[in-house]
C-alpha cells in the first residue's frame, strides 16, 4: 500500500531544492534551497534501512517477542547514526554562510546575485 | 530566454528523468541481507552492556566519526566568531 | 534589540527550568533510551536562544562573555579525547571501553532479551554524552548570541 512514497518524497524535496538554487536571484533564497536539499538527503538515508513491520532496535521495553530472536524484525540500526553525523555537518554549513551573507550585506548594501559578480573594493 | 536558461532546463528534465527511474526501481521495506547489522544486534548487550544500539554504533563501534564531527563543530564555531571579531585599537 | 514586553519575560522565567531540565534529562539516559549527545544538546540550547529572544541582545550581550563560552566549549571537546585516551593507557587501542567488565562505576551488564532499564550500565558511554551535550550547549549559544548582537549594530568598526 505505501509502494514507494518516500523515495518519490526524496525525489521531490531535492528537485524543489535544485529550483530555488538555480533560478533566484536573492542570495537568502539561494541558502534556503541549499538546506532544503540537505534535508531531502538526509531523509534518504534513513529510509534506506527500513524493513517491513520493525521496530526500533532498543532493548528496553522491547516486546518479548521480538527480543528472543534478536535480529528478526529490528529496523538497521547502522544509517541512523550516520545521519546524525550528516545533519551535524548541515548545522555548521548553514551557521558559516549566513555570517558570510551578513558581511556581504555590509560591504556592497544589496543582496542580488547579479550585482556582486566582480571583485571590486 | 536567454540560451543559458534553455540549457539549464534541459538539463533539468535529463536529471530529473534519472532520478525518478532510480526511485521506482529501489523496494521499500526489504533491504539486502547485511552481516555488520546482525552481527550488532546479537552482540550489543554482551560486549558493551548498552540497551541501546544507536547509541553503541555512533560512540563504540563508530566512534572515529564522532570524533570528526566535534572537530567539524569546533571549527565552524570558531570560523564564526572570527568574522565577527572586533579589534580595540 | 531591544526587549520585548513583560508578560513574555515572566513567561519565558516560568519555562525555562523545564526546558533545561529535559534537555539534560534526554543527554543523560542516552544509553538506554533513543537521545544521546547531540539530540539533548540540541534541545537545551534552544532553551538558551528563547532568554535572548525575550530580554534583547544587548543586554544578553554584556552579561555572558563570548570568550568564557568558548573555553566552556574546549572544556568539553578535552574531556571527550580524554576519556578517549584513557582508553588506550588501560587497553590496547584508542577508544577502549575500559570500564564494562573491570572497572569501578558503570559496570553491569544487562540480561539478554528483553529488559528492565538500569542506569548504571554501559561502561564509557555515559562520561563521553555529557563531554559532548557540553560542547553543543555551549557551541550554538555562542554562534546565536554573537550574530544576534553584530546584527543589531548600527554601524561596524573593523
Amino acid at each position: 500500500m505505501i509502494f514507494n512514497i518516500p523515495f518519490i518524497a526524496v525525489v521531490a524535496m531535492i528537485f524543489i531544492g535544485l529550483y530555488a538554487v538555480l533560478f533566484k536571484r536573492n542570495l537568502v533564497k539561494i541558502v534556503i534551497g541549499i538546506t532544503i536539499i540537505e534535508s531531502g538527503v538526509n531523509l534518504f538515508l534513513i529510509t534506506l534501512g527500513y524493513r517491513e513491520g520493525g521496530v526500533v532496535p532498543i532493548f528496553t521495553s522491547a516486546p518479548s517477542d521480538v527480543a528472543e530472536n534478536a535480529p528478526g524484525t529490528m529496523v538497521l540500526p547502522v544509517p541512523q547514526a550516520l545521519t546524525l553525523t550528516s545533519i551535524v555537518i548541515g548545522v555548521a554549513v548553514l551557521a558559516l554562510m549566513l555570517s558570510l551573507i551578513m558581511h556581504i550585506y555590509r560591504h556592497y548594501g544589496t543582496l542580488d546575485v547579479r550585482k556582486i559578480r566582480r571583485l571590486k573594493e | 530566454m536567454s540560451a543559458r536558461n534553455i540549457v539549464a532546463v534541459v538539463m533539468f528534465s535529463i536529471l530529473a528523468v534519472f532520478f525518478i527511474l532510480t526511485a521506482l526501481m529501489l523496494s521499500f521495506g526489504a533491504p539486502m541481507k547485511s552481516q555488520m547489522d546482525d552481527y550488532i544486534i546479537t552482540h550489543t548487550q554482551n560486549e558493551t552492556g548498552t540497551n541501546s544500539a544507536v547509541t553503541t554504533i555512533v560512540f563504540d563501534y563508530r566512534g572515529f566519526d564522532t570524533l570528526g564531527e566535534a572537530t567539524i563543530l569546533f571549527g565552524a564555531v570558531s570560523g564564526v566568531l572570527l568574522i565577527f571579531r572586533r579589534v580595540k585599537k | 534589540m531591544s526587549e520585548m514586553s513583560k508578560i513574555v519575560r515572566t513567561l519565558s522565567n516560568i519555562t525555562f527550568p523545564f526546558i533545561m531540565v529535559f534537555g539534560l534529562y534526554v543527554i543523560a539516559h542516552g544509553h538506554l533510551t533513543p537521545g544521546g549527545g547531540f539530540q539533548g544538546g540540541a534541545v537545551a540550547a534552544s532553551g538558551c536562544a528563547m532568554l535572548i529572544v525575550a530580554y534583547g541582545s544587548t543586554w544578553i550581550f554584556e552579561k555572558i562573555k563570548v570568550s568564557r563560552l568558548s573555553a566552556f566549549e574546549s572544556l568539553g571537546a578535552l574531556g571527550f579525547i580524554g576519556v578517549a585516551f584513557f582508553g588506550l593507557i588501560f587497553g590496547g587501542y584508542f577508544f577502549n571501553n575500559f570500564l564494562v567488565r573491570t572497572g569501578i562505576l558503570f559496570n553491569i551488564i544487562p540480561k539478554t532479551g528483553f529488559t528492565g532499564s538500569e542506569f548504571n550500565t554501559a561502561g564509557v558511554l555515559p562520561l563521553m554524552n555529557f563531554a559532548v551535550g557540553v560542547k553543543v550547549i555551549a557551541g550554538v549559544f555562542a554562534i546565536v548570541v554573537v550574530m544576534a548582537y553584530a546584527s543589531s549594530l548600527k554601524e561596524w568598526k573593523q
